[in-house]
């Protein structure tokens, strides 16, 4: 009994924080002097009304699914992985490094290849922090943070000094290495979908897997339970760290990729972060840190953002205040005890 | 009588809204028009995606957007429906922005900014019917031929920079003075390459600073670059920055409160208000967007859509120049000015955009 109401609880927690989130929204469009209901109808449109905009929402929330998923990872072991911004972006270019170099290659082989360079890096760029933390106890939030910083710049140095191509971007890889599919694009009215969100999926799957039906999981989890608790039982503690922030840099690895092989194709060099590492957090807490929760939880935020460029062509709304509802969302989420007191409340009400 | 009539036909036309429903976005916007117009004599529909920086960006989005208000009201165009702007949060916003706007059935859709270019390429290759425009870059297909349905749009910064570099290296009293570029580009060395032989022009021994913030949006980052070059003597900046150079507005104010004699040179739009009230912009390197996008939109709007065609802005046309505020700037910088115009003009100058030019400039002074 008590396992059912803990798993209803778990799901409608995140439920009725989208709902309240929603709502603060419409009250802050309403003092703004916006229509929230034709706002919302246009959000809506612009999430559902066409396979275009469909389209462009799988390709939204693929990447959202991966940096998600490598925030969870971390999380489930006790780790704030702040650091998956800049895994992504060395991901990125890993990823597009090895589409630029090979040619030739059949793409069963290229694709995968470019995307296991894409894990290495985002792996590579993990387990700095990982290691300082497992054997110097240096927080991992200050040294991810810093990690993005040195990612940010080390990435655009390397394209603009090998790289560059005119329009300040490295060269659009091989046709082998491409997950963009003409077949997808011409069912979608010529949207970006491309075959990342299997990636993505697959990933899900992994993610679960190793969490929950191996001795690695297991492990993981138990660090993240209880640290002394693990050393006791005979877990070496440290080398799982290093190997969550390992496994959690490569899925923010793979996320770059998804823009490397898949959206663009080449990579720019970026004035400012792309933002994707951080929503993944904010994926990662909406979905529970459990795997099917990051893809449903990627795929509400991707439809949002998406959804927010019709809303503000038609509604005139500012996407920025898609982000403040995002936000207000992950803040009822993190006050979920005020939700939970309500509910209980609730039920004993009931109850007499 | 006639107002009765007005409600009957909107009565009509609202159901007829309600009916169709389903139908595409095309038809529910050509029929709000038709409703809501009054002097619209015809339904040209024109929009513009802005890139990251906003459209109140102090800078070349909003000028874009001025322009095209300005051409909407001209037209009797109605805001929001026959011509608007819709803004970019991220890079990746770019191509969803355009394809929507072309679905929506806009005549004319408008990308600011190079930034944009590979995603007006793909778009506009993929809805051969559209009518896209470019600023800043000159669109082409992957041989390097130019697309039929794209208006490229570029100005000769160069000529307007090297008109301000004029100016401050005859006002600096330090003889020293910066420039601060946003990011490291073809398009922002044209500024810094006009703007050196400006200087080079009227004060030889002029020391030059220059360094780019590698951000178009980060005031604090041109902060504190100004505060640097300010710091090693400099009295004179130039900035081609965006929203970055917001923040060497900021370190100016500061300084200027201080008692420091410090001047702000604008770029793109005339910046003089940006400077007040401490007073410290000097002039500003005006680049008409907005005439440019006025023009382009008349021009398509009478058939005459530019597409294929690199349309170049440069003094000649009035496209590029130094700010009507001149109220900082004497009048012998001003004879100066008028003189390189009228040689920049007639051919005599030839201003450098790139490296290679500039050194080749410079060694021939």
């Amino acid at each position: 009994m008590e396992v059912l109401k803990n798993k209803f609880s778990g799901f409608m927690i995140p439920l009725v924080s989208v709902i309240l989130g929603l709502l603060a929204g419409a009250i802050i469009m309403l003092f703004s002097g916006y229509d929230p209901i034709l706002a919302y109808t246009a959000l809506f449109n612009g999430i559902f009304s066409n396979t275009y905009v469909m389209g462009e929402t799988i390709r939204q929330f693929t990447p959202l699914i991966l940096s998600g998923l490598a925030v969870a990872f971390a999380f489930r072991t006790g780790l704030f992985n702040i650091g998956v911004e800049g895994q992504l972006l060395v991901g990125w270019l890993a990823s597009v490094y090895v589409g630029l170099q090979f040619d030739g290659l059949t793409p069963f082989l290229h694709i995968p290849l470019a995307i296991l360079a894409a894990a290495a890096a985002g792996a590579l760029w993990g387990v700095v922090p990982g290691f300082l933390k497992a054997k110097y106890h240096v927080h991992e939030v200050i040294t991810t943070i810093m990690m993005n910083y040195i990612a940010l710049h080390v990435v655009n140095a390397i394209i603009r000094s090998y790289l560059l191509a005119p329009g300040e971007r490295t060269e659009t890889i091989h046709q082998s290495a491409s997950l963009a599919s003409a077949y997808l694009q011409s069912i979608t009215d010529f949207s970006r979908l491309h075959y990342g969100f299997l990636v993505a999926i697959i990933g899900a799957i992994i993610m679960w897997f190793l969490l929950w039906k191996t001795t690695l999981g297991y492990e993981l989890r138990a660090v993240g339970f209880n640290t002394n608790a693990s050393q006791y039982a005979g877990i070496n503690v440290s080398r799982n760290i290093v190997l969550s922030m390992v496994i959690s840099g490569a899925f923010a690895g793979v996320a770059g990729s998804m823009e490397g092989l898949g959206t663009y194709g080449y990579m720019s060099i970026l004035s400012a972060f792309t933002g994707i590492g951080f929503d993944g957090i904010a994926v990662s807490l909406l979905g529970a840190n459990s795997a099917i929760g990051v893809v449903l939880a990627a795929a509400l935020f991707g439809g949002l953002k998406i959804g927010a460029l019709n809303m503000q062509s038609v509604a005139q709304v500012p996407t920025q205040l898609i982000e403040i509802v995002i936000a207000l969302i992950i803040f009822f989420v993190a006050s979920s005890y005020l939700i939970r007191w309500f509910s209980n409340r609730l039920n004993k009400r009931g109850k007499i | 009588m006639k107002k009765k009539y007005g409600f009957l036909m909107s009565a009509v036309l609202a159901a007829g809204t309600l009916l169709s429903g389903c139908g595409s976005a095309d038809n529910n916007e050509g029929t709000q028009n038709e409703g809501g117009g009054e002097g619209n004599k015809n339904d040209f529909k024109v929009a513009m995606v802005t890139d990251v920086g906003g459209v109140d960006d102090k800078s070349f989005n909003q000028s874009a957007w001025e322009g095209l208000q300005k051409f909407g009201k001209d037209n009797n165009l109605e805001e929001g429906k026959d011509y608007k702007y819709v803004q970019s949060t991220a890079a990746s916003d770019y191509q969803p922005n355009l394809s929507g706007l072309i679905r929506d059935g806009y005549d004319l859709v408008y990308g600011i900014g190079f930034l944009m270019q590979q995603d007006i390429q793909t778009v506009a290759q993929q809805k051969k019917d559209a009518q896209l425009a470019l600023v800043d870059s000159v669109a082409v297909n992957e041989n390097g031929e130019p697309l039929e349905n794209v208006a490229s749009i570029t100005f000769k910064e160069h000529q307007g920079s090297f008109l301000v570099g004029l100016i401050a290296g005859m006002q600096t009293k330090s003889n020293k003075v910066g420039f601060v570029g946003g990011v490291t580009s073809e398009l922002i060395k044209k500024f810094e390459n006009g703007f050196k032989a400006g200087v080079k022009t009227v004060n030889p021994d002029a020391e030059i600073y220059v360094q780019y913030a590698e951000d178009f949006a980060s005031s604090e980052k041109g902060q504190a670059i100004a505060n640097t070059m300010y710091g090693k003597g400099a009295d004179v900046i130039y900035h081609a920055a965006g929203a970055t150079g917001n923040g060497v507005f900021t370190e100016a104010k500061n300084r200027a409160k201080n008692g420091e004699e410090v001047w702000v040179i604008g770029v793109d739009r005339d910046q003089h208000e940006e400077g007040m009230p401490e007073n410290v912009t000097l002039t500003s390197m005006v680049k008409r967007v907005d005439t440019a996008v006025y023009e382009v939109s008349k021009q398509t709007m009478e058939g005459n859509f530019p597409g294929g065609k690199v349309t170049e802005f440069g003094l000649e046309e009035d496209g590029v120049g130094i700010a009507e505020t001149k109220d900082n700037v004497s009048e012998d910088a001003l004879k100066k000015v008028d003189e390189y115009k009228e040689k920049i003009k007639n051919g005599e100058v030839e201003v450098p955009k790139t490296d290679e030019e500039y050194e080749t400039y410079v060694s021939s002074l």
